[in-house]
């Protein structure tokens, strides 16, 4: 079956597209991108007539997600994790191996992948463990959870714990070509802490995490990819000194690329403090940091020294929220506010176009975990994402099709949402918004 | 202060000295002074609180404070409960919500709250009716304490306007010390802090407060020195190296006071450790107010207590 997007306003800067063009669907891949295109839809296709307000694009990937199955299925399971990306307007996700038990076999990565095809909803790409049980002690059966399915590796929720074994990691990983990714938390810094070290910190007396406890590890793994040649991913980077060690990793021609979650480039540590003070639901790791962080985050989305933005979905239930903040677990949700912040904050404002957003958003997820996408091009999966860049867009934490409600965007309006997302040529999801037409 | 006397507390609870006034921490001050004419009575008891429920609900280990609360709640005539960790249900595995949700069920008018958490108090406000009391939550404040400290100090000195007020010890991981700076800062006070590099959390130089490791710069001149106590773990957890060494660099000797003031008053809130942090000789001294603060923790209390009841207009402590 044949469909056409028509009208709207294309943007693949994969293809150096950017203006108001049709976007032929055939089956479950991209036919033809172009002008004007014949609706010759004999075979019972058709049509969307879509105006310029709408943005097509190639389907956003969010390539650091928690689906919490198996093992904690009351936070997240795939089919709801999935139904939280396709309504965020992600048309695939990548998730992290930090289950229980953890996907450090082929086994749990299988598990994942038929659950995501029951689910049918967004792509699930598994990320398998570093190390066997995350222990940090020994590398995982790698080679296996690549034939399973796995695109990269990561003991994500710990760094991977010694220099040598991040050494064996990079160097082992370079067989299949295969990133790694690096949550930078240096163990011994970080203590007990729950919240950035800084004077909000030292106010409300909570433990802080200083922001050289990421860029330690961040410095030790560049300077072991440059050692070994191996392809290292900085995931969630949070401190303005991370980023200048990424900077200069690239300036030096290390394969290390970066991504900043939304969180990091909208919000600081004062959320802490107010409006509710010791609000679990900003309590996240690595930490909300100050404005001189979050500021390096935006120069760095602005630059093209971030390569990625995703969203480390971390639902979390209720429950495990309403308590002591030193006692909550870390972690907000996010795949369905990020384009909204993405769009609000940084495509709104004029600090990136929209071709960099997609590129942010779809070509470097799908580039560095060498999966298909980020690309319109004629026999491409036809995964797409349609924004609505002038919708007002209120967050209701109750309206969330996550598992989970833990988000400290509630009440916020943002300007900027999604209008649909097609996955493998099917409308997963369709917002219904103003102007979204009635199919004919 | 020069500005309207306050005559009630904005806020339905005591969570911290953040949240008052310069005026309601005047007021606190003025009605504890009427409290404490109560304590020297032969019967050191007045109706204001009478039919009133205050519960006691301590997470953390605690003498001196839930006495003093008790005592203070007993001569206003309050139905006091005491609820301690090990003979509650927290130890099945309840949460502190839940916790709070059953004792709420039963009416109290008051909770004071004592925990090792951070915030706990803020996170029982949202939750209770009943008003909520910090009696000292995690790292994060004890207002009663820093308000029976200023009591203390107004008591000496008339007034802690242009005071210079050195504060030692563990500055990381001390509510009492945060407490004491957002009230000596509002009081018009000058406080200084001194303790090892590593208690000293960055950001606190943010908070109005002069900052130093030398001990001979922050008592030099001092209208009030005001010990913390250090704890054992802090040594455990390797923030110094030694208690020997401690109280070698730090602890405060009757040579370090001399540089102090001559009418200089000197605090701890107590359990104190005899040299650790300071010298029986200066703890047991004639400048030593350690025992007068003890004394006032009931009157400021009991002045907490009556504000947040709402009852100005009780002639009896009048």
């Amino acid at each position: 079956m044949k469909r056409l997007l028509r009208g709207a306003r294309v943007v693949d800067p994969a293809n150096g597209i950017d203006g108001q063009l049709d976007v032929l669907i055939d089956g479950e891949r991209i036919g033809q991108v172009g002008r004007d295109l014949p609706v010759a839809l004999a075979d019972g296709g058709e049509v969307l007539d879509l105006s310029p307000s709408f943005v097509v694009c190639p389907g956003f990937i969010d390539m650091h997600v928690h689906l919490r199955e198996p093992g904690q299925e009351h936070k997240e399971t795939v089919a709801t994790g999935v139904l939280s990306a396709v309504t965020g307007g992600f048309t695939a996700v990548a998730c992290m191996p930090n289950t229980r038990p953890v996907n450090d076999n082929a086994g749990v990565t299988q598990l994942i992948l038929q659950k995501a095809r029951e689910a049918n909803l967004a792509r699930v790409y598994p990320i398998g463990a570093v190390s066997r049980g995350q222990k940090g002690e020994e590398l995982a059966d790698i080679a296996e959870l690549c034939e399973a399915g796995c695109v990269a590796v990561t003991d994500d929720g710990l760094p991977i714990a010694t220099a040598m074994l991040a050494r064996r990691a990079l160097e082992y990983t370079s067989m299949f070509g295969i990133p790694v990714i690096e949550h930078c938390e240096d163990q011994s810094l970080k203590g007990d802490g729950v919240a950035h070290e800084g004077p909000v910190a030292a106010a409300l007396g909570l433990r802080g995490i200083p922001g050289a406890a990421e860029a330690i590890t961040a410095g030790r793994d560049i300077l072991l990819a440059e050692m070994t040649g191996g392809r290292l991913h900085i995931a969630h980077m949070s401190a303005w000194t991370t980023l200048e060690a990424v900077r200069q990793g690239k300036s030096r021609g290390v394969a290390v690329t970066a991504e900043v979650c939304p969180h990091h480039f909208t919000l600081t540590d004062e959320l802490l403090a107010a409006p509710v003070p010791y609000d679990t639901n900003a309590k996240m790791n690595p930490p909300l940091r100050q404005a001189r962080d979050r500021d390096a985050m935006l120069s760095g989305i602005v630059d093209g020294s971030v390569d990625v933005i995703a969203t480390d979905h971390a639902p979390h239930h209720y429950d495990e929220k309403n308590v002591e903040f030193d006692r909550a677990p870390f972690g907000i949700v996010g795949l369905e506010t990020a384009i909204c912040i993405a769009l609000d904050r940084l495509v709104r404002p004029g600090l990136i176009r929209l071709s960099r957003l997609v590129e942010l958003m779809s070509v470097n997820p799908a580039r560095i975990l060498g999966v298909p996408g980020g690309s319109l091009a004629a026999g491409m999966p036809a995964d797409i994402t349609v924004l609505a860049p002038d919708l007002s867009v209120t967050i209701d934490r109750a309206r969330l099709r996550s598992k989970s409600k833990n988000t400290p965007y509630h009440g916020w309006t943002f300007t900027g949402g999604v209008a649909g997302t097609v996955v493998g040529g099917r409308l997963v999801f369709a917002s219904g918004t103003a102007g979204w037409p009635g199919r004919r | 202060m020069s500005t309207a006397a306050a005559t009630a507390l904005s806020q339905k609870n005591l969570l911290g000295i953040a949240d008052l006034s310069p005026e309601e921490i005047v007021l606190i001050l003025d009605t504890a002074d009427a409290m404490k004419e109560v304590g020297r009575r032969a019967i050191k008891k007045v109706p204001t609180l009478r039919g009133r429920t205050v519960v006691n609900l301590f997470f953390e280990p605690s003498t001196r404070t839930r006495t003093s609360f008790e005592i203070a709640e007993k001569r206003l005539s309050a139905d006091t409960l005491n609820v301690a960790i090990g003979t509650s249900s927290v130890v099945k595995g309840e949460t502190l919500v839940d916790t709070a949700l059953n004792i709420e069920a039963m009416a109290p008018s008051m909770i004071v709250l004592r925990h090792a958490s951070s915030g706990a108090c803020h996170l029982l406000s949202r939750i209770c009716k009943a008003a909520i009391i910090n009696a000292g939550d995690g790292m994060h404040e004890h207002p009663t304490q820093a308000l029976l400290d200023a009591f203390t100090i107004r008591e000496r000195k008339g007034s802690l306007s242009g005071l210079k007020v050195a504060i030692f010890g563990d500055l990381l991981h001390s509510r009492v010390l945060r407490s004491n700076l957002l009230l000596l800062r509002k009081l018009g006070a000058e406080p200084w802090v001194c303790g090892p590099a590593t208690l000293i959390p960055p950001g606190l130089v943010d908070m109005g407060v002069r900052v130093t490791t030398k001990v001979d710069e922050a008592v030099e001149g001092a209208d009030v020195v005001m010990m913390l106590r250090i704890q054992l773990e802090r040594m455990q957890g390797g923030y110094f190296p030694s208690l020997r060494e401690y109280f070698r660099t730090f602890g405060m000797t009757e040579e370090r006071v001399q540089r102090a003031k001559p009418d200089v008053i000197i605090m701890h809130p107590g359990p104190i450790n005899r040299g650790v942090e300071i010298a029986s000789e200066v703890a047991d001294g004639p400048y030593s107010v350690i025992l007068d603060q003890v004394a006032n923790g009931v009157a400021v209390r009991m002045a907490v207590l009556y504000l947040l009841a709402g009852g100005v207009d009780d002639e009896t402590v009048a």
